[in-house]
């Protein structure tokens, strides 16, 4: 298939954007899970309830709430631009950070259930045989919720691919910095004549969500066979 | 000294633990029915369980003492524990569960390495995972693992429980000649008397969370 410069750009940016939003925020998801699996006290429910907040609120609040937080006019919007001179908001770094928010329950839930059956009495027997925390977590813990961190990470991915409603809210639909296949095809839309270039997006989109689907699968699975015991 | 000394209250609501007994002996064994309190004993002394008060003295070091407020974590306890299914790690080879502790610890591949290999005749295993040891070989790694750590006191929790009576009978020797060859107080809890009859020289029988006889 023949893609136009344009086309091209939006796949690239779209699966860019949901790496980038993917590994940036898989250390604070491995970080929020482990203490829901691992910890108990008061008012845990309300922190279950906010990391899925993003799988219930209409993407639209998501964004807009993105955008009061971390646009430049934002409470820590401001203060990134002024002390770091980092400015989120309409660049292809903010769609990553609204790609790896709508993400992030996925990720939090594939890595909890992996911590959650994980046998404490085996990171017991480590802590016995002198191991500190830490290397309890790194050595034991962490590799046996690889499967769980994966498929977590890809499903994702695979909702980034598909983000919209608080990427455009966030940072608008520019074409080369913030255009995604999601908001390219919806450029397209507005356009006539256009049909035979929306639906090659559209194959595309299906194509790479699919994938991910697979992939995501598949890691669960030689995820299990591996650490059988 | 290689004795140990425990005593421990401990309230979980549904069950009571009460209990104290001292041990000099090589082997000790927790005898008693299951859900009698044996395993809850050998998590305290391990330090993966806290109890409400109480003194464990493990070869002359106290490892936990509610008075004078120590409580030492696992990793500086020195017990070596097998538990009732083995629990190795399942995504490291034999080798590497074996060598686990001194490698946490970075000390040196211990000077027993080959022999502990050899005694519990798991040298044609080191290179296999896990899950494709059969549940007698499983148990010898386990048992290996905890040797190798370098413990003041094995703690061995129904280590022959899940392996059928075939395999009982083949890991039982294994046992007695560990307890001939390294010179490790052990604690060794069972409902079985066989077992207990011939490996302890000390037998402490728990019910409901109590020492009823020594």
């Amino acid at each position: 298939m023949d893609f136009t410069p344009e086309e091209w750009q939006a796949i690239w940016l779209t699966v860019k954007v949901a790496i980038v939003g993917v590994i940036g925020s898989l250390p604070f998801a491995v970080a929020i899970a482990w203490v829901l699996s691992y910890t108990r006290f008061p008012g845990k429910i309300v922190v279950e309830a906010l990391v899925s907040l993003p799988l219930v609120l209409p993407p639209v609040v998501t964004g807009y709430a993105l955008l009061i937080l971390l646009g430049r006019h934002g409470v820590v919007g401001h203060f990134l631009d002024r002390e770091l001179g980092i400015v989120l908001a309409f660049r292809w770094t903010g769609a990553a950070v609204a790609a790896a928010v709508m993400g992030f329950p996925f990720m939090v839930r594939g890595i909890r259930l992996s911590f959650d059956v994980i046998d404490r009495d085996l990171e017991g027997a480590a802590a016995s045989l002198g191991a500190p925390g830490w290397l309890v977590f790194l050595t034991v813990t962490l590799p046996l919720a690889v499967p769980g961190l994966l498929s977590g990470a890809v499903l994702a991915f695979g909702r980034s691919l598909g983000e919209f409603g608080a990427t455009i809210t966030f940072v608008s639909s520019i074409p080369g910095e913030t255009r995604t296949i999601a908001s390219e095809i919806y450029a397209l839309l507005q356009t006539p004549d256009v049909d035979s270039q929306i639906l090659r997006l559209c194959a595309v989109s299906l194509v790479l969500s699919f994938a991910s689907l697979i992939v995501s699968e598949l890691l669960i699975r030689a995820g299990q066979r591996r650490l059988q015991r | 000294m290689t004795g140990f000394e425990f005593s421990a209250r401990l309230d979980l609501g549904d069950f009571r633990l009460d209990a104290a007994f001292t041990g000099a002996e090589r082997v000790t064994a927790l005898f008693g029915p299951s859900g009698a309190g044996k395993s809850t004993i050998l998590r305290l002394i391990a330090g993966l369980l806290r109890p409400d008060d109480g003194k464990v003295v493990l070869a002359g070091r106290t490892v936990f003492d509610s008075v004078a407020r120590i409580n030492l974590p696992p990793r500086k306890r020195r017990v070596g524990l097998v538990f009732q299914d083995g629990l190795l790690f399942p995504h490291l080879s034999v080798r590497q569960n074996l060598l686990y502790g001194p490698w946490v610890r970075r000390a040196p591949r211990p000077a027993s390495f080959d022999r502990t290999v050899e005694i519990l005749d798991i040298g044609r295993l080191l290179d296999r995972a896990p899950r494709h040891l059969s549940g007698g070989e499983r148990q010898r790694v386990a048992i290996g693992r905890a040797l190798l750590s370098d413990p003041a006191v094995l703690l061995m929790d129904e280590p022959v429980a899940a392996v059928d009576q075939e395999r009982r009978a083949e890991i039982l020797p294994y046992l007695a000649n560990l307890t001939q060859e390294f010179p490790i107080p052990m604690i060794y809890v069972s409902h079985a008397m066989e077992e207990v009859e011939r490996l302890a020289q000390k037998v402490v029988r728990i019910r409901d969370g109590r020492v009823e006889e020594m």
